[in-house]
């Protein structure tokens, strides 16, 4: 791979990333246990897609082929997509959700703090101007890990289900490729291995607090980087890209 | 008479040369209980109508057709959402909660909007509600921001501001489709000849028929009648649609250069009146859609205010 391909590559799982995890939320709307949920929901998942559009319209500058953020959203087959395993993962119950929102927006405020130091200033530039909206939902999903860990029995025991239902989902944000290398090696990418203890740290704490077992390592999945994905993400794209895949001669 | 029906009459009285006056109705004044339960009744069912109505739209958002237009859709459910908020908060400064008030809407004691109970078949939908159903709830809520009740005004205010750029929205998507393939065209004509005359059964009965509107003109709830309002949308919609290049599904329309407005054909009340009383396509499911988020998500209710107790039992142990 060229310098501009492993770039490509490399905006395409943050991009994807913010993208799938957007569409998941999306789902959610009109459906949440309250109304308040309702708009902090659709808050989040309107600030990931807003940075997917950032993301995915740079790759496709990139990439240099003329495909913009709509080429990229709604013309790639599963093989092609480069999100983590975990955000394409189905929204289960709101406890589900919950888990699956507090495990990457702590992996994702890290990343995009270290990328707000990046030498690619544009890159730098996006994942500066989101740390604010992460650390907004960072403290979102934390709330509801604790309200939830440490409310009834009830609610306990379906949040200890959804952490240990994602926890084989975890290792793969830290998972580090020769692309992943080769951008550290250039001073615009970041080692996300290194941001591991971090997120432990905060993660433990938390879910201590709202009086949770952290599971044990038992198991883990990991393929996206290489377009290897779960059954769930052939799904959501044919919800998503119907309309673009239907009429390929439209403009909406 | 006796001298408590004299008081009530006396206040009465007072109240509706407050009203007269056009001064506001304020939550601590006193207000005669058919006014009160009048303006539960209307604002509930304009709260549960903001709410229901992200249903529909909802239903287009997973497959809306480009990243910019998911956004704007989002964006838009959720100033929906928020108009629900400010509303149920408005409607209970009457001494009614947000509990109850869903109550009514699951058991079916409150309505919301009948126009809800249609089906969103294409994204053009989505453009016909924007320009259309939110067209013509603007046209209500203009004459609503004078209403007598002060908080409900207030809401309307604000709520406005946020309906017009809904509307902008959903117009600028008939006119991409409207300008767009043959496909597209054909959706946008679809789409309003499903959505015109429902629209145009937002506005409530013939000013003859409407049980309720000449005791909520007098207490200037409602400012303009039924007909005024259904006209005034018509006069303003008929050019946007022959901009469009679409046709009004109603052979009868055209303008009548003596009343300086259109004449438009007959509504078909009968329509109505079986999409209200249970016979829309949707009814079953958008209930039940709301039903199944309130008591499916009580656990998580239940848990919130389980772990407030316990922080707010701990923190007065620490002090």
């Amino acid at each position: 791979m060229t310098d501009k391909d492993m770039l490509f590559d490399y905006l395409l799982r943050l991009g994807d990333n913010s993208l799938i995890l957007g569409q998941r939320l999306a789902e959610w709307t009109g459906h949440t246990p309250m109304l308040e949920e309702d708009l902090a929901l659709t808050n989040v998942g309107l600030d990931l897609i807003g940075q997917a559009r950032m993301l995915l319209t740079y790759a496709g500058e990139v990439e240099g082929k003329g495909r913009d953020e709509d080429r990229l959203a709604f013309h790639r087959d599963t093989a092609e997509w480069r999100n983590l395993l975990l955000l394409e993962q189905p929204n289960g119950d709101f406890a589900k959700t919950m888990a699956r929102q507090f495990f990457f927006d702590h992996f994702q405020y890290l990343q995009f703090e270290a990328l707000s130091t990046s030498s690619d200033e544009r890159l730098a530039g996006i994942a500066a101007k989101s740390l604010k909206e992460i650390a907004y939902h960072r403290r979102h999903s934390t709330d509801w890990i604790l309200r939830l860990g440490d409310g009834t029995a009830e609610s306990h025991e379906k949040m200890q289900t959804a952490i240990d239902e994602l926890w084989g989902f975890v290792p793969e944000m830290f998972e580090m490729d020769a692309t992943d290398e080769a951008l550290l090696d250039a001073g615009i990418g970041i080692d996300v291995a290194r941001l591991r203890p971090a997120w432990d740290a905060a993660v433990n704490a938390i879910l201590a607090e709202a009086t949770l077992a952290r599971p044990e390592d038992s198991w883990s999945v990991r393929g996206s980087r290489e377009g290897k994905h779960s059954e769930h993400l052939g799904y959501l794209l044919a919800e998503m890209q119907f309309l673009q895949r239907a009429y390929p001669d439209a403009k909406w | 008479m006796d001298a408590r029906t004299d008081d009530l009459d006396r206040l009465e009285a007072e109240f509706q040369a407050k009203v007269d006056a056009e001064q506001r109705i304020e939550p601590k004044d006193w207000m005669p209980d058919r006014y009160r339960q009048t303006l539960i009744r209307q604002m509930s069912q304009h709260a549960h109508s903001e709410v229901v109505g992200m249903l529909p739209e909802g239903n287009w958002l997973t497959r809306a057709p480009s990243l910019k237009r998911k956004a704007i859709l989002m964006a838009k459910i959720q100033d929906e959402g928020g108009h629900g908020l400010y509303l149920y908060s408005a409607t209970e400064t009457l001494g009614i909660s947000r509990d109850e008030m869903f109550d009514q809407l699951h058991t079916g004691k409150a309505k919301y909007s009948t126009i809800f109970n249609y089906p969103t078949l294409t994204w053009a939908d989505v453009g016909a509600i924007g320009w259309l159903v939110d067209g013509a709830a603007i046209t209500n809520q203009i004459a609503l921001c004078r209403c007598s009740y002060g908080p409900y005004a207030r809401a309307m205010i604000r709520i406005c501001k946020e309906e017009s750029f809904h509307q902008r929205q959903g117009y600028e998507i008939m006119m991409t489709m409207a300008q767009g393939t043959k496909e597209q065209k054909e959706m946008a004509q679809d789409a309003l000849n499903r959505w015109w005359w429902p629209t145009l059964m937002m506005f409530g009965p013939n000013d003859s028929n409407s049980a309720n509107s000449a005791q909520s003109m007098k207490w200037k709830i409602k400012r303009q009648s039924n007909d005024e309002l259904r006209q005034k949308f018509i006069d303003a919609t008929v050019p946007q649609a022959e901009y469009l290049g679409l046709k009004i599904p109603d052979d009868e329309l055209k303008w009548n250069e003596e009343r300086g407005a259109y004449d438009f054909g007959e509504i078909d009340w009968d329509e109505f009146k079986a999409v209200v009383s249970g016979n829309g396509l949707c009814n079953r499911e958008r209930l039940k859609a709301r039903i199944d988020a309130h008591d499916g998500g009580k656990w998580v209710r239940d848990a919130a205010l389980a772990y407030a107790a316990k922080k707010a039992a701990r923190k007065a142990e620490a002090a």
